[in-house]
């Protein structure tokens, strides 16, 4: 699958968000977007899922449009459902309990897997919902700084993981670390870079 | 603690009725202010009769058939207002004006259009609907927008929405409006059958007691319109807590 985005604009009010945008992501690989807080990241992924609508420009998906997955700048769980719900509410009956629970026993300790999520830390429930991101059915996953509160080890952990997980979809990451561009094995993409690759016209 | 909780209870309800006995005493005259005791002993005078009973079957059933049929109405349309802004912004006055209608001009009204006999069902009708309305609209609005952009990306089915996220913001506006709307639906109905005065109705029964004077009756009717009131609050809240919706982390807790 290839996703192609055209000179894509978006502006709140007389505020440029997105200027020209154009870039050109290809599956079974991982992109990871840097740019300065209000740069625009979440504002592209947000109309790449449909959230928001483009001012103008394009977007192409090929050869067609895809299944989504994200992990959202909040973590967006159901607070009052335990880890396993959580991805039950997304996946349904398509994946077993018992499944469910081998998967995020990966990245979380077993005890915390049937506790509600409002009594989990930070942390805890950033890696229910990345788990979520990578488990549900998807060819897109979009995941908005997804490792903003996990520690060192923790983000080693996390990010090994999802390279496992990722099964030749295509991941795209904003983040705010050099660092974990590395450790992806991502395509650095800088939102400036998206600007300068638009043929004006 | 429990025990201790309900003994205090006993004997604040013991107390109160102790001082309304002494001042029914000192006032001496039981049309002015009629005591517990005559009042109980009226109410089981009554409770011995068949008319007692088919008196309360008749009136409560008109007034819970007209609750329910309003309960299944504002659900109905303030679902409807959610989905559609149209909808939501051509029904605001009429419920406004729903809600700002005295009761007694409605009772007038409806006892010109449909008669006397069925005038209760209409009127608590007419006055549970805009409380649920209003509370099924808010409680939907209440649904957490994030959660619902979620599913949107995650592609979660509608019917899946419905339950682990729309009914769970939902339930409490119902519940908390099905407490004021059955209250309200039961004291708005015997007040419409006072003036309407069907046969086989509390109300009636209160217009008699003032054609009488006879305030022992009056208490005691008044007595079963709040056990009656009671018991159906129970019930409407003991129904809507068998709801299946959210928290499955709770099912799974069992």
């Amino acid at each position: 699958m290839t996703l192609t985005l055209e000179n894509l604009q978006k502006s709140y009010g007389s505020l440029p968000v997105l200027d020209h945008c154009s870039f050109s992501f290809s599956s079974g690989r991982i992109y990871c977007l840097m740019g300065p807080s209000g740069s625009g990241k979440t504002t592209l992924f947000r109309i790449l899922m449909g959230l928001e609508p483009a001012d103008g420009g394009s977007i192409r998906f090929e050869p067609s449009s895809p299944e989504f997955s994200a992990v959202f700048q909040e973590d967006r769980l159901c607070e009052t459902f335990s880890p396993v719900e959580n991805l039950r509410f997304v996946l349904g009956k398509s994946v077993s309990r018992e499944d469910i629970r081998r998967e995020l026993s990966l990245l979380l300790p077993e005890e915390s897997l049937s506790r509600p999520v409002f009594t989990l830390s930070g942390g805890m429930k950033r890696r229910t919902a990345i788990c979520r991101a990578m488990t549900a059915h998807s060819d897109l996953i979009i995941m908005d700084e997804p490792f903003t509160g996990l520690d060192e080890d923790t983000k080693k952990l996390v990010i090994e993981y999802i390279k496992s997980r990722q099964r030749g979809r295509l991941l795209i990451v904003s983040t705010h670390q050099e660092e974990d561009v590395e450790l992806l094995g991502g395509e650095l993409v800088r939102m400036e870079r998206l600007r300068a690759a638009a043929p004006r016209s | 603690m429990e025990p201790f909780r309900m003994t205090r209870k006993i004997l604040i309800l013991l107390f109160w009725t102790l001082l309304w006995q002494a001042a029914s005493m000192m006032v001496g005259n039981s049309i002015l202010l009629t005591g517990p005791a005559d009042v109980l002993k009226t109410l089981a005078s009554l409770a011995v009769t068949a008319d007692f009973w088919k008196t309360i079957a008749c009136s409560s059933g008109k007034i819970i058939l007209g609750f329910f049929l309003a309960f299944a109405a504002g659900l109905l349309a303030g679902t409807a207002a959610f989905r559609l802004s149209l909808l939501k912004e051509l029904l605001a006055p009429v419920i406004s004006l729903m809600k700002s209608i005295p009761v007694a001009s409605f009772v007038i009204l409806a006892l010109i259009w449909i008669g006397s006999e069925n005038l209760c069902i209409f009127i608590s009708f007419l006055v549970v609907l805009p409380m649920i309305y209003v509370n099924t609209l808010a409680g939907l609005e209440s649904t957490d927008p994030k959660l619902l952009e979620m599913a949107d990306v995650f592609g979660v089915p509608f019917l899946r929405r419905i339950r682990f996220l729309y009914l769970p913001a939902l339930l409490p506006y119902l519940v908390s409006g099905c407490r004021v709307a059955l209250g309200m639906s039961i004291k708005s109905g015997v007040a419409a059958e006072v003036i309407g005065t069907p046969a086989w109705s509390i109300g009636k029964q209160l217009y008699l007691s003032k054609t009488w004077l006879d305030t022992s009756s009056l208490f005691a009717w008044t007595l079963v319109i709040i056990a009656v009131s009671a018991v159906f609050e129970r019930l409407a809240l003991f129904l809507l807590d068998r709801i299946p919706c959210g928290t499955p982390y709770k099912e799974e807790a069992k």
